[in-house]
Formats: C-alpha cells, structure tokens, sequence
C-alpha cells in the first residue's frame, strides 16, 4: 500500500451539484455583434446611458479581439475561445421580474432547495428552521442571466438598504447606478472585463447609507444552467460613511462535457469608515479527473477604499472551476483605509488557478494584509500572483503579505509570483512564503489515533487554512470547511 | 496461548532494501509490562512501526495475532480502534488543528467503533481535564495546535495524556523517556502507571534502564540485530546497565523469548 496511491484516490472525487434544471428558457441567438449588446439592454428596458456604455464596451471588445488582446500572462492553458460560438444571454421563461417569491417557478425553487439555498424567508414565529444553512441571510438568487429572487427585501428596506438585482437597480435607483457603475473597474480594464461591460446581464446590487450596519448577511446565490452560455454578471456595492456590510456569494454549475465561461465583475466602493467585507465560496464545475469540462472562472473584482478609514476585505475560498483566472483587489485611496485579502485555492485533477491580488496603496497610513493558502492535489497546477504597489504619497503604508502552498501527492504544482512597486522610502513590505508537502508522517499520527485517511487529510487541510477560514462569516465558515472535505475525498465508500 | 494479547512471531520486516526485524518472537499477555532494550539501530523503533502499522515498513514474513486475530492486515486507524496505542518517539505537528480538537476527533472515533456514544465538547473537556492533570499538563497547551511549538517534554506528555484518553489495551511506548528530565520523567512515568491495569499490556522500549525505575516491567527482552537474543525479569535491565550490551553478542542466548 503505497502511500501516493493512498493520496491519488483520496483526492478523487464527485462534484455534488451538477444535476441541470429542465427548464424553458428564453434565449438570445448565438454569438457577439452589436445586436446582441442591443437586444440585451432592451430586454432590461434600460436607459440610454447605459446601452451607451455597453457599445462603448462592446467597439472596445472587438477591437482587443482583432488585436488578439485576450491574456496570455497567467499561468493557465486552454484553447482558444470562440466568442461567436456561445449564448450571452438565456433566463428561465418567467413573468418578468417575479413581484413576490410565490411567483418565482417551483422548478426553480426546487433547483434551490436542492442546492441547499432557501428562497422561502425564515419564519421566525413557525418555531420550525428547515433551512440548516443560510437561514437568516438574504439571498439573490442569479440563474443563468437573471435574477429570479431575493429575499428579505423589505426587511432591509426598513433600514434604507437597496439589496436587488442589479437589473431592478437601474430602474430603481439610476442615479447611484450611475454614479458608481465603472467607477472601480472601467469598462476597458481589461479583455474579460470589457467583455462584461458589454453583455452583462444580471448580477446584484446592494447601497448600504450613512451610518447603517447591515443586520444580516447579504449573499448571491450564482447558478449556470443552460448550455454553451457564457454567465457575466455584474455586482455593485456601495458602502456610505459609517456604514457596514458583509456579502457573500456562491456558486454551481451542472456537469457538462463542454467548458462554459464564467466572467464576472464585481465593484465595491467604501466611502469614509465603511466597511465591506465580500467572502466568496466557489465551487462551479472543476471539470471531471480528466480534465474534460468545467467552468473557465475569468473574473475582476476590485474593491476602492475611497474614503479615510475605510475597509475593504475579500476572503475567497476557491474549490471549483476548471480554470481560476481571478485578482480580487483593492485601491487604497483615503487615508488610514485597510485592505485585507485572505484566500483559499484548491486545485485537483487537472484543475488550473492562477489568483492572487493587488494592493494599491494611495493614501497615507494605509495598510494592507495578504493571506494566501494554495493547496494542490492531483495533476493540479497554481500559482499565486500578488502586486503591492506604494506610491508616492502612501507615507506609513505597510504590507505583510503570506503566501503557503501544500502539495498533495507528487504531480501536482505550487508556484508564487509576488511584485513589489514601492515609490515611497516610508513603507514597510514584508513577504513570506512557505511551501510544504502533506506529510506521511502527518497522515499516519492522526491514523494512528483512529482517524480515517478522509478525516486526517480534511482536517490537515483545514488547519493549513484555519487563518483563512475564520475571516468568514460563521454560517458559511462550517460550509467551507465540509467543502473542503469533500473536495479531496475519495470516491470509495 | 489463550490468554496472550499479542503474539509476534517470527517477525520479519524491512524499510526500503534493507532488512531490519529478523524473525522476532514475543509474547505479551494481558495485565503485562514488556520492556525492550537494545542498541542503536537494533530495530527497536521498527518494531514499534510495524505494529502500528506504518506504511514505510514492509513485513516480508511472520504473523502478529491480536487477541488471536490478525493484526497485520488491518489499516493503522483500524488497529488503534481494536485498542491499540503508539506513543511516538518523535510526535509530529499538525498547525491550525487545536489538539482539544483533534483529541476529541480521536476519541469519538474509537468510542463509535467501541458501540459508544460520542462525547460532546463539555463532556470531553471535563474528561480532558481530569486526565491532563495526571501528566501535568497545562491546560494553554491543550488549546494550542497539536504539538506546535511544543518543547520536547511536552510532546511527549501530550503523547501520554493521549493514551490516559484513549485507554488502549496495548500501548507501545517508543523511547517515551528520550529528552525527559528527570522531574518529567517520573511525571511521564506516573501517567503512564496510571493506565496499567488486569486487561491492559505495555510494551516499553527504551535506550535506557532509568525509564524502568519508575515504569517497573515484569519481563525485559534485548534486541539486538532484529532478533530478541535475551530475556530476563527486572533486574536484566540493571545488568545491561552496568555490562552494557557486548556480552551478550558472546554468550549464548538462554533459550530466546519465552514461547
């Protein structure tokens, strides 16, 4: 009994959410033009500002295109894509945005249910829970290219906090839409984000004002259904002085044989002493052990501490997709603002991450933390890559940043890439790095006290990534944790 | 024999190409204490792997009955459920995971093969508690993160603390006395008394005769080259003592291991 074929069927496993929903649905015809750009703000009835940057995205986009600007940087392979050869846009056959969750589709409430999200608001009184996670948190539930609920609306509207989708948003509340839209990713950023900017359609919304704390967990639920369509949702929070918030959001995809595209952004702006902190636990489909399938995760999320003594933190924990491309951020710009970014990335098989993230430091005095837990098992192959760029006026900016990796089994690969860009003589940088292989010795200690291979490798995994785990909220840090499990566990009973 | 708990017999096992136990035949019966002495290199921590089952070692041939049943075919967590116990001569870290936490896991793991119901967290840590007062144990350590940072004595009280909760009906000690002064050796030593009992067997390896002052075996074994070339009662270890081990390469051994 050799122990690295011990840990290869360990680290075998079955994705738990690839059912499909067998659903009508309204689509869009196959690939990118003007049109589509066209069609999709018409669906969203939406005002002449936005269709006007959605075409400035899209003449963008073709243009990158014909330049063959698609990113090469990242150390993830995959064969060229054809924009032409997706949908953009399919959403469930329904009224157009459900007034109440009783007219959301059972269909779609039991593709939830089953997903272990509730879309059923807690009744407090019933004395009953059901739900066993999430109970107690508002959901936006995103299917495909829309959003077919959210729940505790009107609670939160008690306190003057806009949680919808974003689609309702811009019909609701334009003005803050657009204020903020763009204003922390451009829309010609990047290649995926121009793409987004372009053919968005669906994503959340959520305003916190002055001086509110948010009283519950605000989550998004993201769900990829219908085949050969891309999903690019487009998420946008804004915390007002003094206010709070913290977001969660998770996402599934059926198991498919083709790879789907998953490309997303997501803004947050933090005004004077607001805080938000955005976690995100992701499982989309990693492809089966060969490779085959799978979500391509090709995300930019950036947060702008805009105001003194803001706080922006991400926390990620990263199990899924067949290729992670993602560098949650954040611009440090008032004064005294913090910046945290605390992630978990697994790979297995022959799933591929490249993730890590940027700390621009702006304003003086502000300070940014980066953990960084990569674990690779299998043929998986990571690499973090990190930027922490001082300028000059960040006087009394400090970083520390930590990066470990484990290795799981001997095919699998660890890599870390960190830049440093420090234009100020007053700041503090510090780096450290590990990388460490699960150990044999590990794994027998804790048999030997009577734990199973499954249980020893769990909980060595979960320790490697206690520091990670605590930074989310305590409902989902449970769910994580059995994630994590279950993301090496053997298929043999 | 009916009431032996374990019997080896010619054992043989090796680590990599190299041959390292050569046929070792032993006895324990239940209610025993069975020191092993020998040099450096004699296999003695060998002997400790293979019976716990540590994938490293290969046993090419022999058999090794547990309460009359195999015990080389079952899996390391399956032997420590049937009941037994290593206490390692170099306990390993495990950072993040709290060794309450881990302890807890252990035990719940053992009692659910046992047909027992799980303790929950009160009810382990009162018994958590009772039991590390009997090795000293402070009570910051149990909180910490299995053996991290802990000093070499502490290691090896956590191992001991480990086995009280456990309760195995067979413990092997591998050199439990290495780097132990002497307060903690008869802190270690106590603890470790406290587990002996009517259906309970240790066996104690060690380098050393100091451990068997306090831990007082009934039967000491010498093994020497993967083969246990003596044995003797209690006072065997103060002979190898003050003789050391050359003389018995010399004499005949007086019949081997008690059959």
């Amino acid at each position: 009994m050799s122990s690295a074929t011990d840990l290869e069927r360990l680290t075998s496993r079955e994705y738990q959410y690839g059912f499909s929903t067998d659903i009508e649905e309204d689509r869009i015809p196959k690939g990118l033009s003007e049109e589509t750009v066209r069609l999709i703000s018409q669906k969203k009835q939406e005002p002449e500002w936005l269709l006007a940057f959605r075409l400035k995205a899209y003449r963008r986009f073709v243009e990158l295109l014909a330049e063959e600007r698609e990113p090469t940087w990242a150390m993830v392979d995959y064969p060229k894509i054809d924009y032409q050869e997706m949908y953009y846009y399919a959403a469930p056959r329904q009224k157009a945005g459900p007034a109440s969750l009783e007219e959301v589709d059972p269909e779609l409430l039991r593709t939830y249910a089953k997903l272990g999200i509730p879309l059923q608001e807690q009744k407090i009184l019933a004395g009953v829970q059901e739900q066993k996670i999430l109970a107690g948190v508002a959901v936006d539930a995103v299917f495909d290219s829309v959003s077919v609920a959210t729940t505790y609306k009107k609670e939160l509207e008690k306190h003057g906090i806009v949680f919808c989708s974003f689609s309702e948003a811009v019909q609701r509340r334009p003005e803050l839409v657009e204020k903020w839209l763009g204003s922390v990713v451009p829309y010609s950023d990047n290649f995926f984000a121009t793409l987004n900017s372009a053919v968005f359609s669906d994503g959340s919304f959520v305003y916190v004002p002055k001086g509110v704390r948010c009283p519950m967990e605000l989550s998004t639920y993201f769900r990829i259904n219908a085949t050969e369509t891309g999903q690019f949702e487009r998420t946008l929070i804004v915390a007002d002085a003094g206010s709070y918030v913290s977001y969660l959001e998770g996402c599934t995809a059926p198991k498919r044989d083709e790879n789907q595209l998953h490309a997303a952004v997501v803004e947050l702006v933090a005004l004077d002493d607001a805080e938000i902190k955005y976690s995100t636990v992701q499982n989309w489909y990693p492809g089966d052990k060969d490779g085959k399938g799978g979500i391509y995760n090709f995300v930019t999320k950036r947060g702008r501490c805009l105001g003194r003594r803001s706080k922006i933190s991400w926390t990620q924990v990263e199990t899924g997709s067949a290729i992670t491309w993602k560098y949650p951020s954040c611009i440090l710009q008032g004064d005294d603002s913090i910046g945290a970014f605390y992630s978990v990335a697994l790979t297995n098989h022959r799933q591929q991450a490249d993730t890590g993230t940027k700390m621009i430091h702006i304003g003086r005095n502000t300070k940014s933390t980066i953990v960084s837990k990569g674990i690779a098992a299998g043929q998986g192959r990571q690499a973090y890559r990190g930027l922490v760029k001082i300028g000059p006026k960040a006087h009394g900016a400090r970083n520390h940043s930590q990066c470990d990796s484990l290795l799981i089994g001997d095919r699998c690969s660890a890599h870390t890439f960190p830049y440093l860009e420090v234009k100020n003589a007053g700041a503090t940088v510090e780096h450290e790095a590990t990388t460490s292989k699960i150990g044999e010795d590990q794994l027998f200690y804790c048999r030997q006290r009577g734990l199973s291979e499954e249980d020893a490798v769990s909980m060595i995994v979960n320790g490697f990534c206690k520091e990670v785990l605590r930074e989310l909220p305590m409902e989902f840090a449970v769910e994580a944790q059995n994630l994590l499990g279950l993301s090496l566990e053997g298929a043999v009973g | 024999m009916s009431d032996a708990l374990i019997e080896i017999k010619g054992l043989h096992a090796r680590a990599g190409d190299a041959e390292i136990l050569r046929g070792v035949d032993l006895v324990i019966r239940a209610g025993e204490v069975h020191a092993i002495m020998g040099p450096n290199g004699s296999g003695k921590s060998t002997l400790a792997g293979v019976l716990a089952g540590r994938p490293a070692f290969e046993v090419t041939r022999g058999q090794v009955l547990f309460d009359g049943k195999d015990l080389l075919g079952l899996a390391p967590e399956e032997r420590a459920r049937a009941g037994l116990f290593l206490a390692f001569q170099y306990p390993v870290e495990i950072p993040g995971v709290g060794n309450n936490y881990f302890m807890k896991a252990a035990l719940n793991a053992i009692r659910t093969h046992r047909g027992q119901e799980p303790l929950d967290a009160m009810e382990f840590l009162a018994l958590a508690r009772e039991k590390a007062k009997l090795v000293e144990m402070p009570e910051d350590l149990m909180a910490r993160s299995v053996n991290e940072g802990f000093s070499g004595g502490e290691k090896k009280r956590n191992e001991v603390l480990q086995m009280l909760l456990l309760e195995p009906r067979f413990a092997v000690l591998d050199e439990t006395d290495s780097g132990l002064d002497i307060d903690a050796l008869r802190t270690v030593a106590g603890g470790v008394n406290a587990l002996r009992g009517p259906g309970r067997a240790l066996l104690v390896i060690t380098h050393y005769q100091r451990l068997l002052d306090y831990i007082v075996p009934d039967f000491v074994h010498v093994l020497s080259e993967g083969r246990i070339v003596h044995s003797g009662g209690k006072e065997l270890a103060h002979e190898l003592e003050a003789r050391g081990y050359g003389w018995l390469e010399k004499e005949p051994p007086p019949g081997g291991a008690r059959a």
